[in-house]
């Protein structure tokens, strides 16, 4: 059973950039790339529980802002030490300007 | 600047598998959540942005002057005059190559990831530091900056050795125990210290790289022997010594005679106002408070957050002089006393430390 939630309007996200959702006692990151594509991964870096949202989106790229360590935000995989695990990623869609995620 | 001398019970315990190393976890001090000034999101992603363009033009001047030092030093080899360009030749190789590791293995100083990881692998080769070993000790020391069996990268423990500060000026110390964790590493074993930051998988890689550069080492010293001549020496390996005056000088200033066990920079780190030259040397590592509360800032950007951000901060040190006229009474203080040391005054606008998360309990103060 999944559900589609409403995170934010697709404008409040500027282009290569990431911005932190709550919903229901957990955290993700909402990014949006230089192709203008949405996508969306925990909030939390898998190295030290770091938000993402306060990183570093560059192309494909998301830099924690902790220690540097680098995932592809729209695989979740690690590129990058110190991260070794890789991110969870969730689908998202963009409808009627809104930014649906899709939490499992 | 304030002295203070605080009421902790017993000596410090700076193993990383020890009793510090418990209380800091028991206490809330590894990897705890640190104070850092607000900046707006937007002016933020401006500071962080990564350009090729600075470290290209820094890092071709200091190539070409690698070459020429290098040059002087072979060519006028067996007369004095190859002491200034061997000077010049061992403070790249000995200290300009501090910064270097540190700043590609942030992975800032370049946009381009090869270009940082390329200048990482010869400047941790020419500084003697594994570069496995030290991206994650490093890792650490950003996670609990000077927190007392947390951080593996403390340049000064309590009570100070004043002997093994001295003889790293010459690199004495630090290059010693880099040989030998090379020849460890080499052999195939990890340290238990090591294993607590470095991550399983990640070590054969320090063993292989530990054997690359035993073999480099051997070639050099066989070079020497060939020729009968120290000059293959002079190149590689020996100007970890003669050369690393200028990294020891302005790494002490980093965080020498401040707060340990707090979870604030502005009490742990210095900012020190230097010279151009040793701002190139340094790679403008002189911004430590800076750089310690915002990493993903370049190098470059470092002056422009410094300006943004000073008002939440104590005021900078404003030279290299005046950082040792207070470090080096604080390190004399703290033979005695080794709860000593100096609090960074902050100024009126600035956000006040949370006293309650600091253990700096002052039981006797003096304004300095």
């Amino acid at each position: 059973m999944s559900d589609w939630v409403e995170a934010c309007a697709a404008g409040d996200i500027d282009e290569e950039d990431v911005m932190r959702f709550d919903h229901a006692g957990r955290t993700f990151a909402i990014y949006r790339s230089p192709d203008d594509q949405y996508f969306a991964t925990d909030g939390l870096c898998t190295h030290e529980k770091v938000h993402l949202a306060d990183g570093l989106v560059m192309d494909d790229i998301i830099e924690c802002p902790k220690h540097n360590g680098r995932f592809n935000y729209k695989t979740g995989d690690a590129r990058g030490a110190p991260v070794c695990v890789n991110l969870r990623t969730y689908p998202v869609k963009v409808d009627a300007g809104k930014i649906l995620i899709q939490i499992g | 600047m304030t002295a203070i001398t605080s009421s902790a019970a017993s000596p410090r315990d700076y193993s990383l598998t020890g009793r510090d190393t418990r209380l800091a976890v028991e206490n809330g001090l590894a990897a705890a959540e640190w104070y850092h000034t607000d900046i707006p999101r937007k002016q933020m992603k401006e500071l962080m942005q990564r350009s090729d363009q600075p470290a290209i033009r820094d890092t071709v001047i200091w190539l070409a002057a690698f070459v020429v030092s290098a040059a002087g030093g072979i060519w006028f080899w067996g007369s004095w005059w190859c002491v200034p360009f061997f000077f010049v030749y061992g403070t790249l190789y000995g200290s300009s190559t501090d910064s270097r590791w540190h700043e590609c293995g942030h992975g800032t100083a370049f946009r381009t990831q090869w270009m940082n990881d390329a200048i990482y692998q010869l400047a941790c080769f020419m500084i003697m530091r594994n570069p496995v070993t030290w991206r994650w000790s490093h890792t650490r020391h950003h996670t609990d900056t000077i927190i007392v069996g947390r951080d593996p990268e403390i340049a000064v423990m309590r009570p100070p050795d004043l002997l093994r500060v001295v003889l790293n000026f010459f690199g004495i110390f630090d290059a010693w125990h880099a040989m030998v964790d090379m020849l460890r590493n080499a052999a195939g074993v990890i340290s238990a210290a090591e294993k607590t930051f470095i991550p399983e998988q990640e070590q054969p890689k320090a063993i292989r790289v530990a054997r690359i550069w035993l073999a480099i080492y051997f070639a050099t010293i066989a070079l020497a022997f060939y020729l009968h001549s120290w000059l293959p020496l002079m190149l590689v390996g020996l100007p970890r010594l003669y050369g690393a005056w200028h990294h020891v000088m302005t790494g002490l200033l980093q965080h020498g005679g401040l707060a340990d066990n707090v979870i604030d920079h502005r009490l742990n780190s210095r900012t020190v106002l230097m010279n151009p030259i040793s701002r190139f040397i340094y790679w403008n590592m002189n911004y430590h408070v800076e750089h310690h509360m915002f990493p993903m800032v370049p190098y470059h950007a470092l002056p422009k957050l410094h300006e943004m951000i000073k008002h939440d901060l104590p005021a900078p040190t404003p030279s290299i002089l005046a950082g040792y006229r207070e470090m080096i009474p604080a390190f004399l203080r703290q033979l005695r006393n080794e709860d000593y040391f100096l609090k960074r005054a902050l100024p009126p606008t600035a956000k006040p430390y949370r006293e309650d998360l600091h253990n700096d309990k002052p039981v006797a103060v003096a304004a300095e």
